[in-house]
């Protein structure tokens, strides 16, 4: 037997529970601690790997980010483009309806977003604007209503559904890039409406084009507000919410489980498309395959990390869009691959995410253990 | 303290473990002595299965020594303990469906080379016959009752050689025969020189099975008594720290009047197998309609049913209105129909969690699942909820940091307070309770049969499904026993007896026609 032996084979870290919840000001102190410890361990994986001094490439980061007004802005466009998109995913996700099909609802959004500006552009800018928010919508939430009314009715497979719905969507943007080719045998549409900018989201804070997206701020906060609102105050939101946590307990509530399924994916869709439109009208101007890029899974971290807050998704969307940019001025900066300076977002994220751990739990060490 | 005579199984010296603030065991002393059975005895929250999830490798202690058979050892992990021949079997089992007895026996175990299923199996049968268990080695999980399941956990245990066994509250899932054999099984390991600690609450299983009894309160070690010293009434004082009284106040039902009348329900599950056969009975108003039977007879379809949660193939179920004395046929209806038509119907599913409460949310989120609809806004009323919250919190002495915090993380004795004050609350017409005991202790138990007892007295009509026939007999009106789906019988509460009832849970009603 070698129970002597063990004795003094204690368990060097003891983890339970917390038994209360932790103050709201305790939990961000130690959200903030990870990420400060995040820079200090992508600062040694720096020097190991390129050999670089630490503080010089976070500067280029900060620098890549929010170095020049014109990065600001295209840092807060694109952040904006990503909160819309996560706040739109949040109450699916929160229903536990794996909406992995952002990109495609994007993707329709923006082709419904194109379309009017082709075919529509003698409108009136305003109306032209306003319908093409709707018509974007309305496409979005068709590529959602589709698999939640499959769910509701035959209980199909949410995830795979979306999913696949995405490469409907990006099939159906080919053959509209195809259609709407410009300049003939480019393989692309082009910047639509470049002459007279018909259907482009105007600046805010001064006349003309592509100085400030303020409108796509305005917009896109609007929608988070009014989804904080739903989300936290609403029938339907604490409908969403006991549906994530039991179906059971949802019929036994009398809420009409099947129903709200449909409801909140065509909403969730809806809003995607509506981030669909954003992109298009107030970014890009274009539309191609690659409008989504990636977004409609990226968005999901972002309301994932935020446990479907819609405020809190502000605060992460900026974070990731940050280390995206930054990430690439590094990249261009010091000749890195983008993979290096992805390793940087990696690991900043990993200790966001490990965060959580001692939010909820309480670790001791036992190294000091006093034996009476 | 050393025991005389026998030698200890496990001495623990000063265990203590803390919770963040909550001292869940504090600097307790106790011991097992070679070849008995030692029930451990507490209300909830008392600290047992802490202390217990301590033997068996699953918390750590924060002070304090454990010796088995006479050595001090350090239980880290699981293995810890089986290393040291202890095996702990657990309240919720965790054996993999697909896989046959022997193969979630074996599951897990490190071996040199390749496995040889074969000669495991003969091992399970060996021990399955030298105890007496009634299962076959190759069955699969999910053909077996809950008594089997419990017993591969029991030769899963033996299997790797233990030879003290923790059994956490193993009754509660058990019909009294199924309780009998078990108990049969454990003297048959004591007597194969096992030493044995049974958690439970029921008093009368201590007294029936065990040979010294150990008392925890409030996190502390009280004492311990020979169970041939003992009886109830000494047990619950001990346990509780003041005398209780144990029998329940029954008063005669005033006026009653049928409320809702069940007519030849017949109803089946997913799978098409029949689940309630031509099931008729009424429930007056002022009554308590007890519902006795083996686990899974019935019941659960037969309140969810009643509830609009399950699919009713044929027959009626009305509602006689007291307001407006018109009937409603609720066949067909969805709880929120049946709310609509205006029928109070308040139910504590046997399922806590899982269908009457949301886990995540705290007291006031759940207490807004019966009134969310409420008002024409499209957003929710929060002060209401929040007021009940509070009332029940301070007058059903719920243990809780906030209304706020997660009832996922409360104890199942606060839980059943959270859903049964509740339900209390919507002042219904129709009460029905499915094993609304369950799991609590004596304090927690009697609190709800009063509560019970107050809403019939209000001329609620109130279904209780319970599991334990003595506190059907004491506390019910009449009783429907089923058995297989059938009603076999409708008896007075108060003039049959307790093996009448037995009997009649076993019996049906073709074979009485035969």
């Amino acid at each position: 037997m070698s129970t002597v032996e063990k004795k003094n084979r204690e368990p060097m870290i003891l983890m339970s529970k917390r038994g209360e919840l932790l103050p709201a000001w305790k939990a961000w102190g130690i959200r903030v601690i990870a990420f400060l410890l995040s820079l200090v361990v992508s600062g040694i994986v720096i020097i190991s790997v390129s050999g670089l001094n630490p503080a010089a490439v976070f500067a280029t980061m900060l620098d890549g980010a929010v170095g020049t007004g014109k990065r600001i802005w295209v840092t807060i466009r694109d952040a904006m483009t990503l909160l819309c998109i996560a706040v739109g995913l949040a109450p699916a996700f929160k229903m536990r309806f794996w909406n992995i099909g952002a990109e495609g609802q994007i993707l329709v959004g923006g082709i419904a977003s194109a379309a009017c500006m082709i075919y529509l552009k003698s409108l009136p800018t305003v109306v032209l604007l306003l319908l093409m928010i709707v018509v974007s919508m309305i496409a979005g939430g068709i590529w959602g209503f589709l698999p939640g009314m499959f769910k509701a009715r035959w209980n199909t497979n949410e995830t795979l559904f979306t999913l696949m719905m995405n490469y409907i969507a990006i099939q159906l943007t080919s053959y509209f890039v195809a259609m709407w080719e410009n300049p003939f045998g480019s393989n692309s549409v082009g910047v639509i409406n470049s002459q007279g900018k018909q259907g482009w989201l105007p600046n805010l804070l001064s006349p003309g084009f592509n100085k400030d997206y303020g409108w796509n701020v305005i917009i896109v906060l609007a929608v988070t507000l009014v989804m904080y609102l739903y989300m936290n105050h609403s029938k339907h939101g604490y409908e969403i919410a006991v549906i994530g946590d039991s179906e059971n307990t949802a019929r036994y509530a009398g809420i009409r489980v099947n129903r709200a399924y449909v409801r909140t994916i065509v909403l969730s869709g809806a809003i995607c498309g509506l981030a669909g439109f954003v992109a298009v009208s107030g970014a890009s101007h274009t539309i191609s395959t690659s409008t989504a890029g990636g977004r409609g899974f990226t968005a999901i971290i972002v309301a994932w990390l935020a446990q479907f807050n819609s405020v809190v998704m502000i605060i992460f969307s900026f974070l990731l869009v940050f280390l995206q940019k930054g990430a690439q001025a590094i990249a261009s900066a010091y000749n890195l691959s983008q993979e290096v300076s992805e390793m940087i977002t990696g690991i900043i994220l990993f200790f966001l995410l490990g965060s959580e751990f001692f939010v909820n739990y309480t670790v001791r060490f036992n190294g000091r253990r006093s034996n009476k | 303290m050393i025991a005389l005579g026998a030698a200890c199984a496990i001495k623990m010296e000063n265990i203590t473990k803390r919770f963040g603030k909550v001292v869940a065991n504090d600097h307790i002393c106790m011991e097992l002595r070679e070849g008995e059975i030692l029930s451990l005895l507490g209300e909830n929250g008392s600290g047992k299965t802490t202390l217990m999830n301590q033997l068996s490798g699953i918390y750590f202690p924060d002070e304090g020594q454990i010796y088995v058979h006479g050595k001090p050892v350090t239980i880290a992990s699981p293995k810890d303990a089986f290393d040291n021949g202890i095996g702990m079997i657990h309240q919720h089992f965790k054996l993999v469906d697909v896989f046959t007895a022997t193969e979630n026996i074996v599951l897990g175990l490190e071996g040199e080379g390749s496995f040889d299923l074969k000669k495991a199996s003969e091992k399970v049968s060996e021990i399955c016959s030298r105890y007496g268990f009634d299962i076959k080695p190759d069955q699969k999980i999910y053909d077996m009752s809950v008594s089997q399941k419990q017993t591969v956990e029991i030769v899963k245990v033996l299997y790797r050689g233990a030879d003290i066994l923790i059994l956490d509250e193993p009754t509660a899932v058990l019909t009294p025969q199924e309780t009998d054999k078990l108990f049969d099984i454990m003297r048959a390991m004591k007597k194969d020189g096992k030493s044995l600690i049974i958690i439970t609450h029921k008093l009368h299983e201590v007294l029936d099975v065990s040979d010294r009894v150990a008392v925890l309160r409030k996190g502390e070690y009280i004492g311990d008594v020979m169970t041939k010293d003992a009886d109830q009434q000494s047990l619950t004082d001990m346990m509780v720290g003041h005398s209780v009284l144990l029998n329940i106040d029954r008063p005669e039902p005033v006026d009653p009047k049928p409320r809702l009348e069940l007519r030849n329900l017949t109803v089946y599950d997913e799978l098409g197998v029949k689940r309630l056969d031509d099931v008729s009975f009424t429930l007056n108003s002022g009554e308590i309609l007890g519902i006795a039977g083996v686990a899974g007879s019935g019941q659960k379809e037969l309140l969810e049913s009643i509830a609009g949660l399950y699919p009713v193939r044929s027959g009626e179920i009305l509602f006689h209105d007291p307001k407006s004395g018109a009937d409603k046929n609720l066949v067909g209806m969805d709880p929120l129909d049946i709310k609509k038509a205006g029928v109070g119907m308040a139910f504590v599913p046997e399922d806590r969690l899982g269908m009457g409460l949301v886990g995540s949310m705290g007291m006031t989120g759940n207490m807004m699942l019966r009134s969310w609809r409420k008002g024409k806004s499209v957003f929710v009323d929060r002060k209401g909820p929040e007021q009940l919250a509070n009332s029940i919190w301070k007058n059903l002495e719920v243990v809780t940091p906030s209304t706020s915090f997660p009832v996922r993380r409360m104890s199942g004795g606060n839980v059943q307070k959270v859903l049964v004050g509740r339900e209390i609350a919507q002042d219904p017409a129709v009460l029905m309770t499915a094993y609304a005991v369950r799991g609590l202790d004596i304090n927690t138990s009697y609190t709800i049969y009063n509560l019970l007892t107050a809403e019939k007295m209000k001329g609620v009509a109130v279904i209780y499904v319970g599991e334990d026939l003595d506190v059907l007999l004491e506390l019910c009106d009449r009783l429907v026993v089923l058995c297989g789906g059938q009603v076999s019988g409708i008896v007075d509460a108060r003039s049959i007896t307790k093996e009448e009832v037995g009997l009649l849970m076993t019996q049906h009603r073709k074979e009485e026609a035969v």
